[in-house]
């Protein structure tokens, strides 16, 4: 069974048809032809699929699209529409990738991170959960925490984490 | 065509940190990897597998699948496109009605969408017959005496008696140890897009194959499809990673093709689920080691025995060289090795990072670890004694021998000095605190027959070879290379790789790649220079391909490398952390230091990972892996990864390359379980033999 939504992606608004069963992340790759959020998975386990969605992070290969009518998605290729977002650079400037497969994901999922972090949300290992966090408590610990839904099986971790790091200091 | 020796090349660009000249593609996601090229009306396949471990197929109705709208076709063994050859059993799919394992392709679902081919491959009702298998892996079943162990070594060697000096020894180590079946997991799935179309009255099959070769993968399928190399292109831009894992064409690369053969030309785009990874894209042999070692009064050894069991597939044999670091490691006048295999009715196992070095140095490291408590001696000190003069297999010198140099450094880095050499000394809170040391080995390799291709355009050179950067650097590398080899800068070179229309060029893999293409570029520069000189008119060129001199007859070439890691064991959960890794490489000239440590860090991560998690389980009753997702199969993720350093000596070995470099991306990984089981060791006086180290281990 098909369906008609509407979705804002990169900014821009678009129309399409989807099967009732169609996946965020499918909807995106091969309905649309935005192929920067990768399918590592297909099940929620590797974060390649991440993308902001009004604003959050979220995983698109366990949305069904239908679900998302007149969402607004922005993919790694959408940061970069007025040049490199800071993490963009920031990831380029620490090698934080090597096949730059998970690393759409893990820019997406960064970017999500650092707004949940300055808006106070706690992690598994913030000690305090009274005390809403700020960037200032983004240490070593806690980004490696707040990114470890995103895999990298190249292990460019550190590299990751010091590009999040420059980027919450900055 | 000319064949030369390269000259030795002045390191400009070589050994800077040039950002990767991709990274930009890679960070926006812009990079397109193999299903995510357009074309044009692409069907959708879906691969439906078997669920017996070995028998037959019965019958394959696909009517309910037919009716589910969308679907277009199913394709089985009574209509596939046949094949001209099939001894390759791994590739030979859809010919007949065998069912080799638990897994295999038994039908391909072509539809308009992915969710009609998925469900369409749901609604395929294969009905099998099960004959009696085997699938586990045994002491006693492990006897088959291969030929040969990959890629091309001895199966078994034997110096001096190795019997009569342990009868004599003053000290005698035996132990078994034990590495799980891995897989290879590379982020991006295997994948293919393919497609037939007609040039000049012949066939032509085109494919974006996330590959570590494309032109292997052109030179595998041809025949197999009856039709000349030619008539194959393989494109591979961009590749999510690949671990020895896309180093072959699998079975799914042959479901495309053949799939895309009966659809007038209609593209098709076949992704492996992650699941299916686990039985159709390869993986590392599970392997038993067991090791005898003696020494001298002085710690001294005067035999080494490795006899080696792991497991094969009845479709097609691979045979893990797990002994081959053994027979070049440490000097003793005694030595014995060999591999036994289990020929089983499973998935075809293959490469990963490191075959042969990666679990081999696993059992070494940790029984040296043992050696060295029995011998009463540190264990970096047990390893200097026991560094060779030559390469004890060859007879010949090592072009550079590192080891020794890598373990003092190492040690004076990460403070080896203050430990202390009694097991479970330190606690730190709740957790017993220890530290491991293990050797890293890996030989260089530099494979024949490439290629390369340069030719001066209005803005700089181009520089062609049908290489593929999985990841490594490869692309940023070459770069730095042919700027040097042809005197300008990186800015002028356009570097083009990832094509079979490019030359020809080996494998990224065994850490061969910049030696194989680098040094065919630097062929091709030298030679371009001495055809039109250094201020040539656009559209010029020269094809050249690097022979060697006769240094492999005089020089064992490897690289080296210490591992140190340190461990913390929680006292009542048994967790393991691993807070402090340093990983010290003689690797030759480092290209860019960038890359390089990428690679080496992603390495020790990798060896990390499964030190700590990776095992694939596998249902003996049924024969499949049953750990067969990234929920099950555990790998390294952020928060497992703290304090990981890697460095390397300065050194260039331009004997073996004009570039000076010997390759860097699987020693990383080697070794690198051994010392963080040592240290789990160290922490608690808990020896463990087996991969993983899992918990339950450690409760007391």
């Amino acid at each position: 069974m098909e369906t008609t939504i509407e979705l804002t992606v990169d900014g821009e608004r678009r129309s399409l048809t989807v099967d009732t069963r169609t996946t965020l992340l499918d909807a995106l790759r091969e309905r649309l032809g935005n192929t920067s959020p990768k399918k590592g998975c297909d099940h929620g386990q590797c974060g390649s699929c991440t993308v902001l969605l009004d604003g959050r992070r979220h995983l698109t290969c366990l949305a069904l699209a239908l679900s998302y009518d007149g969402a607004e998605i922005t993919t790694a290729a959408g940061l970069a529409r007025d040049g490199l977002h800071p993490v963009q650079q920031a990831f380029l400037d620490h090698d934080g990738y090597q096949c730059g497969y998970c690393t759409p994901g893990q820019v997406c999922s960064a970017v999500g991170m650092l707004d949940e972090a300055a808006g106070g949300v706690p992690s598994h290992v913030t000690d305090d959960l009274a005390v809403p966090t700020t960037l200032e408590d983004l240490d070593d610990g806690e980004i490696r925490e707040r990114m470890s839904g995103n895999l990298c099986r190249c292990g460019a971790y550190p590299g990751i984490l010091a590009a999040v790091r420059e980027v919450a200091g900055a | 065509m000319t064949e030369l020796v390269p000259s030795p090349v002045e390191p400009k660009a070589i050994g800077t940190a040039l950002p990767r000249v991709d990274g930009v593609e890679k960070v926006t996601g812009r990079a397109a990897y193999a299903v995510e090229h357009p074309v044009d009306r692409p069907l959708f396949a879906w691969l439906v597998t078997s669920t017996v471990a070995r028998g037959r197929v019965v019958a394959v109705d696909r009517s309910e699948a037919l009716a589910h709208p969308g679907v277009v076709s199913v394709v089985d063994h009574t209509d596939a496109p046949r094949l001209a050859q099939t001894d390759n059993g791994e590739l030979a799919i859809l010919q007949d009605d065998a069912v080799g394992f638990r897994g295999q392709i038994v039908a391909v679902v072509l539809a308009e969408s992915s969710e009609a081919a998925r469900e369409g491959a749901r609604l395929v009702r294969v009905e099998q017959e099960a004959e009696p298998f085997e699938a586990e892996l045994r002491e006693d079943n492990a006897s088959y005496r291969p030929e040969k162990v990959n890629p091309a070594m001895e199966t078994d060697t034997d110096q001096g008696d190795v019997d009569t000096a342990l009868g004599t020894a003053t000290t005698v180590l035996e132990q078994t140890y034990r590495t799980p079946y891995e897989h290879n997991n590379p982020l991006e799935p295997h994948a293919t897009t393919a497609w037939w179309s007609e040039e000049d009255g012949r066939e032509r099959l085109t494919l974006f194959d996330s590959s570590q070769g494309v032109h292997g993968v052109a030179t595998a399928l041809a025949p197999m499809l009856g039709i000349d190399r030619e008539q194959i292109r393989v494109m591979a831009p961009f590749v999510g990673g690949g671990f020895g894992s896309k180093g072959e064409a699998h079975a799914h690369v042959m479901a495309a093709a053949l799939a895309a053969r009966t659809t007038g030309g209609r593209p098709v785009r076949l992704a492996v689920t992650r699941q299916q990874m686990f039985s159709l894209t390869g993986y590392r042999t599970a392997t038993i080691s067991k090791f005898r070692l003696g020494t001298d009064d002085d710690g001294r050894l005067t035999a080494i025995e490795h006899r080696v069991q792991e497991q094969t597939s009845r479709l097609r044999e691979f045979a893990e060289q797990t002994a081959s670091p053994t027979r070049m490691m440490y000097a003793a006048p005694n030595r014995r090795t060999s591999h036994r295999l289990a020929v089983l009715d499973v998935a075809v196992p293959s490469w990963m990072r490191a075959p042969g070095e990666m679990p081999g140095m696993f059992a070494h490291e940790v029984a040296m670890d043992e050696l060295a408590e029995a011998c009463g001696l540190d264990p970096v000190e047990l390893r200097r004694r026991n560094d060779p003069d030559v390469d004890p297999e060859e007879g010949l010198p090592f072009d550079r021998r590192g080891l020794v140099e890598c373990l003092d450094r190492g040690a004076e880095r990460f403070g080896w000095a203050s430990r202390p050499r009694a097991p479970r000394s330190t606690a730190d809170g709740e957790w017993w605190v220890g530290t491991g040391v293990a050797s890293a080995t890996y030989p260089a390799m530099r494979q024949p027959g490439n290629v390369a291709r340069v030719e001066s355009t209005d803005t700089g050179f181009a520089v062609s070879i049908g290489a593929v950067d999985i990841g490594t650097g490869a692309r940023t590398a070459l770069t730095q290379i042919a700027a040097d080899a042809l005197g300008v800068g990186t800015d002028d070179i356009d570097l083009r790789l990832g094509d079979t229309a490019l030359p020809m060029a080996s494998v990224a893999g065994g850490s061969s790649g910049t030696s194989s293409w680098g040094s065919a570029i630097v062929a091709a520069a030298q030679q371009f220079l001495a055809d039109h000189g250094d201020r040539p008119d656009p559209g010029l060129w020269t094809e050249a391909s690097a022979l060697r001199g006769d240094e492999a007859d005089r020089f064992s070439f490897h690289s080296f490398g210490a591992v140190f890691a340190e461990v913390h064991v929680h006292r009542y959960t048994g967790e393991l952390r691993v807070p402090r890794m340093l990983g010290v490489y003689s690797v030759g000239r480092v290209v860019n230091p960038t890359t390089a440590r990428s690679q080496l860090v992603g390495g020790l991560v990798m060896g990390m990972s499964a030190a700590l998690f990776e095992e694939s389980v596998r249902d003996p009753r049924f024969g499949h892996v049953v750990t067969q997702d990234l929920a099950t199969y555990h790998v390294a993720a952020h928060a497992d990864v703290a304090g990981i350093e890697a460095e390397w000596l300065d050194e260039s070995t331009t004997t073996f390359t004009p570039m000076g470099s010997r390759g860097i991306g699987e020693i990383g990984i080697v070794g690198t379980a051994a010392a963080v089981a040592n240290a789990a060791y160290h922490a608690t006086g808990v020896r463990v033999r087996d991969l993983p180290l899992t918990a339950d281990a450690f409760l007391e």
